[in-house]
């Protein structure tokens, strides 16, 4: 199954990974900040993932993991 | 090599950075130092080495950085305004601590000046070299045979510190034949596990910067360095001293202007006045000891200088003014004669007197 | 099964990076190929003056860091010392394109056998966004604040198409990362200028245009359009030299 994570603490909040979403699954905690002081990305419908690495390929910080 | 060849001063401190284990020189076209460059390009790649004409000082300087920080011996060499566009790069390879040999056959300036031999880059090696705190051993040799024996030194100094080492040396040292010794017994060679050859995936990564943005961390790398440099105040002064015993007068120079002082102390000598010599041949760390107990036994000194008087400032300093100190100097690439020293020996006698 | 995560070659150390900075997505690629390349163990990377300043933190491998402009000859110093490492520079368009265009053109003439990676994001961006010899016409910067005003300070410099008319480069190649596509694409460049070095095949650049967010006064999304408008019409991307194409395809 595809999964995407993120490693919450290094986000810088940028959003590219967002953007560069195909199924627009992804999005800035609204209520939760990261260590760095940032509102960090994250997934919202992991069932929806189709691993296509796009928000990975996009991350200036890489942050991101995809599994399939 | 252990008979006795006649040499230009430049090819025998070229011949003797090979013999040290240099296999690199980077530099750049500039009187009167070519013959350096000439018989590194004519030499190097014969024995598996690199020799390459760099597009600017600049750059050589920096790819003198680039061999050093890959662990190699490696030299440029230059003259004055050559090696005014190298400060960066002076500055760079102490920040980095790094070892390098850095010839200087020094010309009259200032700007573009003359292209005839000169001393006047006395300041910029001993005190700004480039900028920021930092030092670098500068040995100045006086003979052929020393152009060479320096060479070597300066290669082992470089190592053993990590920092710069300057040879300055003047066009007279360069371009004049003497015979010369190139037999240097053991040269000390240094293990540098700080160099970037790769990590083989084996070992940390090394990184060389000069980069400390912290100030906490910059000031105590300073003081780091300036303890190593305190070291080499204590353990690696050199000075010829030339019929010092008895002197009533002395002579302080270096370099080309010290062989004129020989010859002028022997004239006075022959007129009945006590005069010796002090020769620096590490210019910095400066023998400011010796020179202070000299203080002690002679009456007056003379600084003979080809340049307006620059290290003069520094026997001044080292005395603590405690004796006259007269300048004979000849600039913008005239020499003095022995006579004219003989003179200023005089007037320092008449001055001074007998101790 | 992972598809996609963090090279090798990257360290863990977070990059000073402002937030969507491309700076990190071209480290990235840098390090994916070195792990692509299995060159790990003998690479030796030059850090330059500018933003990237700190990239020796961010690599796993052997760094020095440079003088402002001086990392190509510092490179070639690395790889004439020791020519079985693998030198690469990474560099800023004011370091590669204006305090050091000798030390840029003259490494291309040589043909030195190294890899360099030139970001050009049209501006200064350590010192706080000054105008940079890429800088468009008509561009705001800190000193430029009427726009770049080509009658009084001259015309941007296209560094691909000039090092392309020297004999000397292997390769040099125009790439973007405003996109995936493009992205994609600048991975692939590259890892070519990486295995030509490997190959032994001598000098290759890849200019990479990237954005700044912070200098440009955009946010991160609106900087990578602005690449897409603004730049990729004046730097047209492309491989602007490929001795293999030209000289067919050197021996492997």
């Amino acid at each position: 199954m595809a999964r995407v994570t993120f490693e919450k603490d290094k986000c810088k909040g940028c959003g590219l990974c967002i953007e560069a979403c195909p199924k627009k699954i992804l999005q800035l905690s609204e209520d939760e900040i990261n260590l760095r002081g940032y509102y960090p990305a994250m997934i919202i419908d992991q069932d929806k993932c189709i691993a296509c690495s796009f928000c990975a390929i996009m991350c200036p910080d890489c942050i991101i993991t995809v599994e399939k | 090599m252990s008979d006795k060849v006649l040499m230009k001063g430049n090819e025998a401190l070229a011949e003797a950075a090979i013999m040290a284990g240099c296999r690199h020189y980077l530099g750049y076209p500039i009187t009167p130092q070519t013959e350096v460059a000439a018989y590194m390009s004519k030499r190097l790649p014969k024995i598996g080495g690199t020799f390459l004409q760099a597009e600017s000082e600049i750059a050589a300087i920096n790819m003198v950085i680039g061999v050093s920080a890959a662990g190699k011996r490696v030299m440029t060499s230059s003259s004055s305004p050559g090696i005014a566009l190298k400060s960066e790069g002076l500055s760079y390879l102490a920040g980095c601590d790094l070892p390098a040999l850095v010839v200087n056959v020094q010309r009259g300036g200032p700007g573009l000046g003359g292209i005839q031999p000169s001393q006047s880059d006395y300041f910029q090696a001993t005190r700004s070299a480039g900028h920021g705190d930092f030092r670098m051993i500068v040995l100045a040799p006086s003979s052929v045979q020393e152009m060479a024996d320096l060479t070597i030194k300066g290669f082992e100094l470089a190592d053993k510190y990590r920092m710069t080492a300057m040879i300055l040396s003047d066009g007279i040292l360069g371009q004049m034949m003497e015979p010369v010794q190139l037999n240097f017994g053991d040269i000390k060679q240094h293990d540098k596990p700080w160099a970037v050859t790769g990590t083989g995936c084996q070992r940390e990564k090394n990184v060389i910067s000069s980069l400390y943005l912290k100030p906490e961390q910059l000031e105590d790398k300073n003081r780091e360095r300036y303890l190593r440099y305190a070291a080499i105040e204590e353990n690696e002064t050199m000075v010829e001293e030339y019929q010092m015993d008895d002197a009533d007068v002395c002579v302080v120079a270096y370099g080309a202007a010290a062989r004129i002082s020989k010859n002028a102390i022997d004239l006075a000598r022959e007129k009945g006045i006590k005069a010796g010599l002090i020769r620096p041949i590490t210019l910095w760390p400066f023998p400011k000891q010796i020179l202070r107990s000299a203080a002690e036994r002679v009456s007056a000194f003379v600084v003979t200088e080809l340049s307006m008087g620059q290290m003069i400032e520094d026997v001044e300093l080292a005395i603590r003014c405690m004796r006259p100190v007269l300048l004979c100097n000849r600039t913008g690439g005239m020499v003095m004669t022995p006579e004219e020293v003989l003179e200023k020996i005089e007037k320092a006698y008449s001055i001074g007197g007998t101790v | 099964m992972v598809v996609f995560q963090k090279p090798k070659s990257l360290t863990d150390t977070v990059m000073h990076y402002c937030p969507g900075c491309t700076h990190g997505i071209v480290h990235r690629l840098v390090a994916e190929a070195i792990d692509e390349l299995g060159i790990e163990g003998r690479t030796i990377g030059i850090a330059p003056v500018g933003c990237a300043v700190m990239a020796y933190d961010y690599f796993t491998v052997d760094m020095v860091q440079a003088a402002h402009g001086r990392a190509p000859a510092v490179a070639t110093g690395v790889k004439r010392a020791n020519p079985e490492n693998i030198v690469f520079t990474y560099q800023g368009d004011g370091d590669l394109a204006a305090i050091g265009m000798a030390e840029t053109v003259h490494s291309a003439a040589r043909g030195e056998n190294i890899t360099i990676v030139f970001i050009n994001n049209a501006i200064y961006g350590m010192t706080g966004g000054q105008m940079a010899p890429t800088s468009l016409p008509g561009q705001v910067t800190q000193t430029s604040p009427y726009g770049r005003d080509i009658q009084q300070v001259g015309y941007p410099i296209r560094v691909s198409e000039m090092l392309a008319t020297l004999d000397g480069p292997q390769y040099i190649e125009r790439v973007a990362v405003n996109n995936v596509k493009n992205v994609r694409n600048a991975k692939k460049a590259i890892l070519k200028a990486f295995k030509n070095q490997v190959d032994g095949k001598g000098f290759s650049l890849v200019e990479v245009l990237s954005s700044c967010p912070t200098n440009w006064g955009k946010t991160p999304q609106q900087a990578l359009e602005l690449i897409e408008e603004n730049m990729i019409p004046y730097y047209p991307l492309g491989v602007y030299k490929d001795r293999d194409l030209t000289e067919g395809v050197a021996k492997e």
